[in-house]
């Protein structure tokens, strides 16, 4: 754990410089401007629960669903050199079987949200298995290979539920998408941390880190070394499926209904953007997970702080894209590259200051 | 002297974090001369290229051609001034013709005239003596042709300075006459060339004069008929020259059928016929023949890089099958491949994960090596290979071309071996690593290990092999040993004929 300090102090942040930074100026900013904007205050929600509120919780919390798909998306990522653009599609279908088992019994009961989160995520992997194999093993592009889905993911969740838009009213479902009676913390960002948990630990008792970034790397050199690369990546994709499951459950949970046409929509491109902000080379290879978590919530932050500044909701897009064009182009190579030559002269002029003293 | 020198290079250095790559290295290089640039790995040869063509920027010192002085900060500046390249591993784009190579990003016009370049492509190949077609898509011809794909371009260039990094490495002798041919014809052209080899031969027979570096330093610069083949290789490793000359020969071993481990019959693939090989525990054999022969072809079969698509295989007596490279490395079999950039190296991960990468397969997806044992593991091969690296945790990619080698070795020598395929593993390596190299086959041999090695270089195997197979037009032609294994018999054979 030393160590681990020692080592940052010394060698930066490297990839994780750029999205720290990027949080830090927009919560300078925010601090600035609004001096009470981070302020959290302790409320009684309608359930009379004592819970946590106030800006920073609630851009914490609604960051939630991006952030779980960010993470699978890394893996996508890093292991394809593409993206899934289903992610939304995919979360509405997962969406409306969770709807559709809760809906199918009579009284709401923990055993039913379980089990229909577990057919959630059977039914979600099942998609990220599919688009997994055009990928794969027909070595389709996966922008193309997951437009399938995308087209066709919401007329699916459609004809789960027949077209209806049923609404839940369960205590249960309630509090997935609140909070737990007795827990001031927003249910959604446990999950995130109980994600993030096992995503560590995954990468901890398995390899999945060391093939991925292979296969990734250069796929050619991993077969060679005997790694099932097809497995690999259709491994990724049905990885995302369950964050996908995870992150529509979320969304339903939160509502207490199932709107196939706007749950999670648009977020396929902000999950993206996640883990682009994140440093992670959408071209696949080496990536950082941490990098795509901090990425979503730069990106809630910032929506956050242009509505806080009364932006009227149609141009926030626009600001949204300026600032994430500045971020961009810090994180490019050409401009990663100018740092660390003007880094060099800096530390060159200092080491020969001295020696002319000498002299 | 300095009247007719065409490129002056002084006191030119270059920093890289943690190392000093090149320190106060003056070259000169005179017109119509051929100048061998020569070294061991991590020498600064590449590096003092790259300076030269504007891929990286010097820290110091002055570069003049033709008397003035120039600034290269890309490599469009140094081919304004005239300084083309052709680089060790071929840097063009396969999926474009081989026309559209030659002069992609060198045509003014802002429309495309595909049939005169076409003509203009076929037109020069002819006159260089090159079995290629403009039409021709670039992918499909052979690794050789490619290459030579790539001087032309450079020749098409009208350029002054002709740097060839490595040009014959994947050439066969024919070619590299034909290469040689051009090479004179360039020089009598008066064109300066600089020639990077490691094929101490070569630099004889083409080249005038020699500039040895050494750990990033200027050892010297000779005439070449000044400076002896022997005398050569001791500056350049700058160690005692008893050592190389202590490598004897092979002695002869005799190997009894109860010792055989590996024993394939009728083995096909989707690239190799069908072929009967054997190895025996602690033999070393090789596989020999020309390019394009099929011996690459018939070691990725018995590995299963390729698909497999017939035979037997028995390892020690057992029948098993092999169809994917982990059955191969499930069964004892390494496979060090052929070309190191595109089935070695995972260039953006660190030395550390490169070498573990293979024993981490075989121990499978939920067995992960801990990471204290991988630094352990990484440290361990570090020093036994003495892989010259900043730390375990550099990227593979940044290190020299020998040393990434070392490391695909430590990763295939982690999992222990019973039986290691070696394909071509000194290409594009210095002599001192060479040799190491070839010093640890044969004590592998010694403690059982059954190695394959291949190599161009056909007084490599003969140092090593105590069993040379020979191919030619994918088929097993011949198999020397003994009296028979010297170069006299084993370039008969491979060329045929009465043998």
């Amino acid at each position: 754990m030393k160590n681990n300090f020692k080592n940052i102090f010394k060698n930066g942040l490297g990839q994780l410089t750029i999205p720290i930074i990027a949080i830090l100026l927009l919560v300078i900013f925010n601090l600035i401007r609004d001096p009470s904007f981070f302020r959290i205050t302790i409320e009684i929600d309608n359930a009379g629960n004592r819970v946590l509120a106030g800006n920073l919780i609630s851009i914490i919390n609604a960051a939630s669903e991006l952030a779980i798909l960010a993470m699978g998306m890394t893996l996508v990522t890093a292991a394809s050199g593409g993206q899934d653009i289903s992610v939304g599609a995919a979360a509405a279908i997962a969406g409306s079987a969770f709807v559709k088992v809760l809906k199918s019994g009579g009284n709401i009961n923990g055993l039913i949200v379980l089990l229909a989160f577990v057919v959630a995520v059977i039914v979600a992997m099942c998609f990220g298995a599919f688009n997994g194999t055009l990928v794969s093993i027909f070595k389709i592009q996966p922008m193309i290979a997951t437009l399938i889905l995308f087209t066709c993911g919401r007329s699916i969740a459609y004809w789960i539920n027949g077209g209806a838009t049923p609404t839940v009213d369960s205590s249960i479902v309630k509090a997935i998408g609140g909070f737990i009676p007795g827990c001031p913390i927003p249910t959604p960002v446990l999950i995130v941390i109980a994600m993030a948990i096992i995503f560590k630990l995954v990468f901890h008792f398995t390899s999945l880190e060391l093939f991925t970034q292979s296969v990734g790397i250069n796929g050619s050199a991993a077969k060679l070394n005997g790694i099932n690369s097809t497995w690999i990546k259709l491994l990724s994709f049905i990885i995302l499926g369950a964050c996908v499951a995870v992150a529509g459950c979320i969304g339903v949970s939160r509502l207490g209904l199932i709107n196939h046409e706007t749950l999670l929509i648009d977020i396929e491109m902000d999950t993206i953007l996640a883990v682009a902000i994140g440093g992670n080379s959408l071209g696949g290879g080496k990536f950082k997970m941490a990098g795509s978590i901090i990425g979503a919530y730069v990106i809630h932050i910032l929506t956050v702080t242009l509505y806080a500044m009364k932006v009227p909701s149609t141009d926030v897009k626009a600001y949204k894209a300026i600032v994430i064009i500045i971020l961009v182009v810090i994180g490019s190579p050409v401009i990663k590259k100018w740092f660390a030559k003007t880094a060099a002269r800096i530390k060159n002029k200092k080491a020969s200051a001295p020696m002319k003293g000498a002299q | 002297m300095a009247d007719h020198a065409l490129l002056e290079m002084r006191h030119i250095n270059k920093l890289f974090p943690g190392v000093k790559a090149l320190s106060d290295v003056d070259f000169t290089l005179r017109k119509g001369e051929i100048h061998a640039l020569m070294g061991e790995n991590g020498a600064g040869k590449s590096t003092l290229i790259k300076v030269l063509t504007g891929v990286y920027q010097n820290d110091g010192g002055e570069i003049r051609v033709e008397g003035k002085n120039i600034s290269i900060r890309s490599p469009q500046d140094a081919q304004n001034n005239g300084i083309s390249t052709v680089y060790q591993e071929i840097t063009l784009c396969p999926n474009l013709t081989v026309a559209e190579n030659m002069f992609i990003g060198r045509e003014k016009d802002v429309f495309v005239h595909n049939r005169r370049r076409e003509k203009r492509a076929n037109e020069l190949l002819g006159e260089l003596g090159i079995p290629a077609r403009g039409s021709q898509m670039l992918g499909n011809c052979s690794l050789a042709v490619q290459q030579m794909v790539a001087i032309a371009r450079a020749v098409d260039m009208n350029c002054k300075v002709l740097i060839l990094d490595e040009p014959t490495s994947s050439l066969d002798d024919k070619e590299v006459n034909v290469l040689f041919g051009l090479m004179r014809d360039l020089k009598a052209r008066g064109v300066g060339i600089i020639f990077v080899t490691h094929f101490l031969e070569q630099v004889y027979e083409v080249c005038d004069r020699i500039t040895v570096l050494r750990n990033g330093e200027l050892v010297g610069e000779y005439l070449t008929e000044e400076l002896p083949q022997v005398q050569l290789v001791a500056k350049m490793i700058g160690k005692d020259l008893d050592e190389i000359s202590s490598f004897g020969e092979v002695e002869e071993k005799e190997f009894s059928d109860a010792d055989i481990f590996y024993e394939a019959k009728k083995l096909s693939s989707s690239d190799a016929l069908p072929f009967d090989f054997e190895i025996h525990k602690g033999e070393v054999n090789g596989f020999t023949g020309l390019l394009g022969s099929g011996r690459s072809e018939s070691v990725r079969a018995i590995f299963g890089a390729d698909k497999v698509n017939g035979g037997t295989v028995k390892i020690n007596g057992k029948h098993v099958k092999i169809t994917k490279p982990i059955d191969a490395m499930k069964n004892g079999i390494g496979y060090l491949a052929e070309d190191r950039k595109r089935d070695g190296i995972i260039a953006d991960l660190s030395v550390r994960e490169n070498i573990i990468l293979a024993l981490q397969v075989m121990k499978g997806f939920f067995k992960p090596i801990s990471r204290s044992e991988s630094e352990a593991f990484a440290d361990e091969y570090i020093k036994v290979l003495n892989i010259k690296t900043a730390s375990r945790e550099t990227p593979i990619g940044s290190l020299s071309g020998g040393n990434q080698q070392k490391v695909i070795l430590a990763r295939w020598l982690l999992t222990h071996p019973d039986y290691l395929i070696l394909d071509e593993p000194t290409r594009g390596i210095d002599v001192g690593t060479k040799l190491e190299i070839q010093k640890l086959v044969l004590k592998l041999a010694e403690d059982g290990v059954a190695v394959t090695f291949i190599s161009s270089e056909i007084e490599e195997m003969l140092r090593t092999c105590s069993r040379l197979i020979v191919m030619r037009d994918r088929r097993i032609v011949g198999e020397l040993k003994g009296s028979d294994l010297n170069q006299a018999q084993v370039m008969k054979t491979i060329a045929g004929g009465e043998s």
